[in-house]
């Protein structure tokens, strides 16, 4: 719908948002002088007289417009007083002309948004003492700082105020709509950001709502967005209904790592319990928006928690014990158990500072059998180059692709706020998309080459027909990202050397000698740490040598299972939650999860960033490089650090990118990498397939939104929905 | 709602400056002193519009023999300059309201193509009440407009014209759509129309009877199949208008009007009524007069004579004369008094605080209800407001509450005054000119009827006690 090839020329670029004004001064590239309240400023043309007010720090109000999505220009708070003309503007649409005087605090423009404030709230319920925005409320601020300060609502009186039926969109967000001050802005995102264009309007004049015309779920993972978005309470968040005020939480910046993108967040907690969790602006990863999962899984981190040490007991059920007792025990089995047979594993979730330490722990006892539960070729420059495993591109540049390839991915899943600059970049720069795998739905258009993994080959080797390979070839800033999940199967090692093939060769024709194009997007938070520290991905070989002892630091995946281990073997579990790695553990030492210690995690881009504890971890859990470093005491391993800098500081010994938090680097070595994979291109016949096909699949997909009943709600009406008819 | 627009433009020819090529406002028109002292009326000669009554055939052949279609082609030989030039000339302003200089409106479609096609747009969403008159040209004399429709789109080498046509004009879509069948039959519009080379298509979409789809931007969006709520100005439908493509949008009568411009000549044209308000015009004349009736008659014909002339006065005489809404619902009213003087163009009914509108006429006698008349079309207003843009939405809907309890007069003399205020808190704060024409005629009521509010209100707290609001406010 959005982009039809008008809307995509006209309406949305840039340049068009304003063609007189744009037309009018794209001869001289110079900026325009404007004045606001008589300071002078210098914008290019085209900007918005709300934007060069903003560039003076002089903030307009609104409650329609957002930075990030189209203008509406309905609310007409940001009316200002521009010289010249008999009636007031509205700024946030309105562009700057050369020499415009706009006044923003004039008579005429308080008396404007005096105005429209008295219009916003002659229906708007008097109902804040129980609304869950309050305190975070746009309207309740603004009316405060530009409302009258008298009521004239005598009409209440006589015919009450209007009532709007609330609508029910799903499990995760709440609808007042009698509150609703229809902005469109939940409107404007569904359909440009997220991709749904369920929501609209339906009626007209006071009868106008807001919803999503038959009422059906927002399908849509990126659907918390907006509650954010909403500036008043007709939309909250369903889960946090009636917790807690804003201002009786602890607000603690950190980092999601539910999904590889590493998305900003700040954690919300009272009383050492974790609220809510929000997303924190970063331009490079994750803008402003945060996926479902990230947002809503907290619940799961006060459910199946692991809150004590446990040992299985003769019959084999877990027991409580203190945590002397089970160190000892897990210390036990780590001496005697000879170095060869020892597998050390590390999951999804865990942070670097307790990946390394493992490490540091499995060495010094002689095992080099350190893996992750994920494989990932060895073959070739294997993990030793990070250009190999990286999104070489970074998430931000992705917006100014002019093509990218999706090899074997469902992005929309696997990383949705990755998918969001992909249609951010189709809708807003033309990009066209084009998928080889399993036929998803990534909320734009592309065009399917098909599911074989040879059609890698044939475009990699120039052999296929298909016009996919012109428009590659063809275009400037190529993207190619390949999905980690293609790598686990025995064509793994040839499908990645093609795909190297493939962006490498792309890469070297551009003339912008800057741009990446090759990109492998892995599944997990920890991955890339792990990696970086040389942990061996997969763990298929050491399983087949029956190890003795296997300590698995949160290893949920499912990967190893009580089947594939040898009778007599013992299995050490270290994690947060009591899921499929607990289950088959022996000894079990409680850890933390991400909201309650401070971690490095590596992003899909291989940018460090570090989580801060919001609250203590439940019980007698604790952090988990602390754990390690106890244990390493008692198996007479010592670790040489003794707190958090120094463990930093080893990991700045083995990785130095990894303490220079929010830091990326570039990636080079490309053409080494490529040179060492030419020996694998062998024949390839298998079909790619992912695993997150559908949004059911995507709420649940580790321990912590395993966890979570708001996640299982999310699936039950996910499905439930389909059923429907609508 | 059109109507609206005239006051804005009006008010604000200085700051037209701020909105790029409109600046040349005033040259177009202003090339006659007024040497004229009477207007009307006009004499048959001079009449446009021949088959306003439908005596005659309507179809081709008959308006073949009233002179339609007579050397287009050589009109369109003539070229785009020409054209423009003699719509300039003829200081032809729009017919739906606005009263925008037509020949300027057209030259603004003269900028180098960028490869975008151009469309006209005829606005036939005749929705404002009061007004008739474009439906009687679309049933009685279509190939007026179908022709002129050629003109206008050669004048602005437009591809295509699409004729906006209310829902709930049936037959007045029938007979339009004849009359383009007939006209593409006969080659005068389609592949090189009237042989002149030139290729122009002609389309009717009916609307779906929202009053709102009116105004120019909401009109193209429905066109375009999206709900009919106005778009934000600039960008201007001259520069992205219809699906994107530089569009004019034009009343039917203004489009209507043109062929005959063209072949008589814009200084004919201008030879009728005032500088500046030049022309003949359809007048649609409704309410409490002996004999209601469309007519046209030259501009700048004084409001009292107009009446009395074509519509057999006042029922019950001029003295029974209460108010008069002279331009349609949307433009303020003004009392008996005011009447006798005031002058029928644009400039005329500005002097008095309204606006001239479409030309339709409202005569409301002694017997009318006035308070309550207000009301009625305020209730209009907030059921055809579209919801999109805050003062709208809220302040009419609040208007037509408040109103309604002046009509018992259940109210307090203080809230006068405050839906004084709210009217003004509305007008020129929206995106388009309905909130405008929401706020205009509480406006003219309170202006001009203030005694009467209040001596409801005395009555009602005479016969009830002190209104609640009395307490309240």
């Amino acid at each position: 719908m959005l982009r039809q090839p008008l809307t995509r020329a006209l309406a949305l670029s840039p340049s068009r948002v304003a063609p007189l004004a744009a037309r009018k001064f794209a001869a001289q590239a110079d900026k325009v002088e404007v004045f606001i309240d008589d300071k002078p400023v210098y914008v290019p043309p085209g900007t918005t007289v709300l934007q060069a007010a903003a560039e003076i720090g002089v903030e307009i109000p609104r409650f329609c417009y957002h930075e990030r999505l189209a203008v509406a220009g309905n609310c007409r708070m940001c009316l200002v007083e521009v010289e010249k003309s008999p009636k007031p503007v509205a700024a946030c649409a309105m562009p700057v002309m050369k020499g415009m005087r706009v006044k923003t605090n004039s008579d005429l423009t308080r008396k404007a948004r005096e105005g429209v404030m008295e219009f916003l709230l002659v229906n708007h319920p008097l109902d804040c003492p129980i609304c869950d925005q309050g305190g975070e409320c746009d309207l309740q601020d603004q009316s405060m700082a530009f409302g009258s300060d008298k009521s004239r609502f005598t009409d209440i009186h006589f015919s009450g105020k209007r009532a709007v039926e609330d609508k029910d969109v799903g499990p995760l967000i709440k609808t007042i709509m009698t509150r609703c001050i229809h902005c469109t802005r939940c409107i404007r995102f569904a359909s440009e950001v997220a991709g749904v264009d369920d929501f609209g309007t339906t009626g007209r004049g006071t009868d106008m709502q807001v919803g999503t015309y038959v009422e059906k779920m927002f399908l849509s993972e990126l659907s918390g967005n907006i509650i954010d978005l909403c500036p008043v309470g007709a939309l909250t968040s369903k889960p946090y209904s009636f917790a807690a005020r804003p201002w009786e939480t602890r607000r603690i910046d950190s980092v999601d790592v539910l999904d590889p993108l590493g998305s900003n967040i700040v954690v919300a907690t009272r009383t050492n319990e974790v609220l809510r969790i929000l997303p924190r602006t970063n331009e490079e990863i994750n803008e402003e928006w945060l996926s479902d999962k990230s947002r809503f899984a907290c619940d799961g981190l006060k459910r199946q928690r692991l809150v004590t040490p446990m040992i299985a007991d003769s019959r084999g059920n877990l027991t409580p014990v203190e945590w002397e007792e089970a160190i000892v025990a897990a210390a036990t089995a780590l001496r005697d158990c000879p170095p060869d047979k020892l597998l050390v594993v590390g999951g999804d979730l865990a942070d670097a500072e307790s990946l390394v330490a493992l490490k540091d722990l499995a060495n010094r006892l002689g095992s080099e059998a350190v893996c992750t539960e994920h494989y990932f070729p060895l073959d070739g420059a294997g993990t030793d180059l990070r250009s190999s495993y990286l999104l070489n591109t970074k998430i931000a540049n992705v917006e100014d692709a002019d093509f990218v390839l999706l090899i074997g991915t469902n992005v929309r899943f696997e990383a949705p706020l990755l998918n969001a600059r992909i249609r951010k970049a189709f809708i807003h720069k033309e990009t066209d998309v084009a998928l080889i795998g399993p036929k998803v739905d990534l909320t734009y258009e592309y065009t399917h080459v098909g599911d074989s993994a040879s059609i890698v080959k044939d475009l990699a080797t120039g052999t296929s027909s298909h016009e996919v390979l012109k428009r590659l070839e063809n275009s400037k800033r190529p993207v190619v990202i390949l999905g980690a999940d293609q790598l686990k199967t025995s064509e793994g090692p040839a499908l990645l050397a093609y795909t190297q093939e493939l962006a490498l060769s792309l890469q070297d024709k551009l003339e912008n000698k800057e741009w990446k194009v090759l990109n492998v997007l892995q599944r997990t938070a920890s991955q890339v740490a792990a990696m970086d520290l040389g942990y061996k991905p997969g763990v298929g070989e050491m399983l087949q040598k029956g190890p003795k002892v296997v300590f698995m630091l949160g290893a949920d995946a499912g990967v190893i299972t009580r089947e594939n281990l040898p009778k007599d073997c013992v299995v050490i579990y270290q994690g947060h939650h009591g899921d499929a790695g607990a289950s088959i553990a022996d000894i079990v030492l409680a850890g933390a999860a991400y909201t309650e210690k401070n971690g490095t995690y590596v992003n899909a881009e291989g940018r460090a960033q570090q989580t801060l504890p919001a609250v203590t971890p439940p019980g007698k859990a604790r952090e988990d490089w602390k754990i390690i470093r106890a244990l390493s005491e008692v198996v007479g391993a010592r670790l040489p650090y003794d707190n958090l800098e120094e463990v930093r500081a080893r990991l700045a010994e083995v990785c130095p990118s990894m303490v220079s938090y929010g830091d990326v680097q570039n990636n080079n070595y490309f053409a080494q990498a490529r040179a060492l994979a030419q020996s694998l291109q062998k024949p390839v016949s298998g079909t790619l397939d992912v695993q997150l096909k559908q949004l059911e699949d995507f709420f649940m997909t580790d321990s912590i939104s395993r966890a979570s009943p708001t996640m299982a709600k999310c699936v039950q009406a996910v499905i439930k929905q389909k059923q429907s008819p609508y | 709602m059109a109507g609206a627009l005239a006051r804005i433009i009006h008010g604000s020819k200085n700051q037209l400056g701020f909105v790029g090529p409109l600046v040349t406002v005033n040259n177009g028109s202003v090339r006659f002193q007024q040497t004229k002292t009477s207007f009307g009326p006009l004499a048959d000669s001079d009449r446009i519009f021949t088959n306003l009554y439908g005596r005659h055939d309507w179809r081709l052949r008959g308006a073949l023999q009233r002179g339609d279609w007579y050397k287009t082609k050589d009109i369109i030989l003539k070229g785009t300059d020409w054209i423009v030039n003699e719509l300039k000339t003829s200081g032809l302003r729009g017919r739906g309201g606005a009263g925008f200089p037509t020949g300027m409106k057209w030259s603004f479609m003269n900028k180098p193509s960028d490869g975008r096609p151009k469309y006209l747009v005829v606005n036939a969403d005749e929705g404002e009440p009061g007004t008739c008159k474009d439906r009687e040209i679309m049933r009685h004399d279509p190939h007026k407009l179908v022709e002129g429709c050629l003109i206008a789109g050669a004048a602005m080498g437009a591809q295509a014209a699409y004729i906006y046509i209310r829902g709930e004009f049936y037959n007045e879509a029938s007979n339009l759509q004849v009359a383009i069948a007939e006209a593409y039959q006969a080659g005068l519009i389609g592949k090189n129309a009237c042989g002149s080379g030139y290729n122009f298509d002609v389309f009717v979409h009916r609307g779906a009877g929202a009053y709102i789809c009116g105004e120019e931007t909401a009109l193209i969006e429905s066109i375009e199949g999206k709900q009919g709520k106005p778009r934000l100005k600039p960008p201007f439908p001259a520069d992205v208008g219809l699906f994107g493509c530089p569009t004019t949008v034009n009343n039917v009568e203004t489009i209507a009007v043109s062929p005959t411009i063209c072949r008589r000549g814009g200084s004919w044209f201008a030879s009728f009524g005032r500088p500046r308000n030049s022309g003949t015009k359809l007048f649609n004349i409704s309410g409490h007069v002996n004999t209601p009736c469309t007519v046209e008659e030259e501009m700048s014909i004084p409001l009292k004579e107009l009446i009395e002339r074509h519509a057999g006065g006042v029922c019950g005489g001029w003295d029974n004369l209460l108010a008069i809404i002279p331009g349609g619902s949307s433009t303020p009213l003004i009392p008996k008094d005011v009447c006798e003087t005031a002058i029928m163009d644009f400039d005329g009914l500005v002097a008095v605080q309204t606006s001239l509108g479409t030309a339709a006429i409202i005569v409301m006698d002694k017997s009318t209800d006035i308070v309550k008349a207000i009301a009625r079309l305020i209730m209009f207003y907030k059921h055809e407001s579209c919801g999109q843009c805050t003062p709208c939405r809220e302040g009419v809907s609040w208007m037509n509450k408040i109103i309604y309890r002046f009509v018992e007069g259940n109210a307090s003399p203080k809230e006068i005054d405050m839906l004084w205020e709210i009217s003004k808190q509305i007008e020129g704060h929206t995106i388009c000119a309905l909130g405008d024409g929401a706020a205009w005629p509480v406006q003219g009521l309170i202006r001009h009827f203030r005694p009467e509010l209040e001596r409801r209100m005395a009555a009602y707290a005479a016969a009830h006690g002190p209104s609640l609001a009395e307490r309240l406010y």
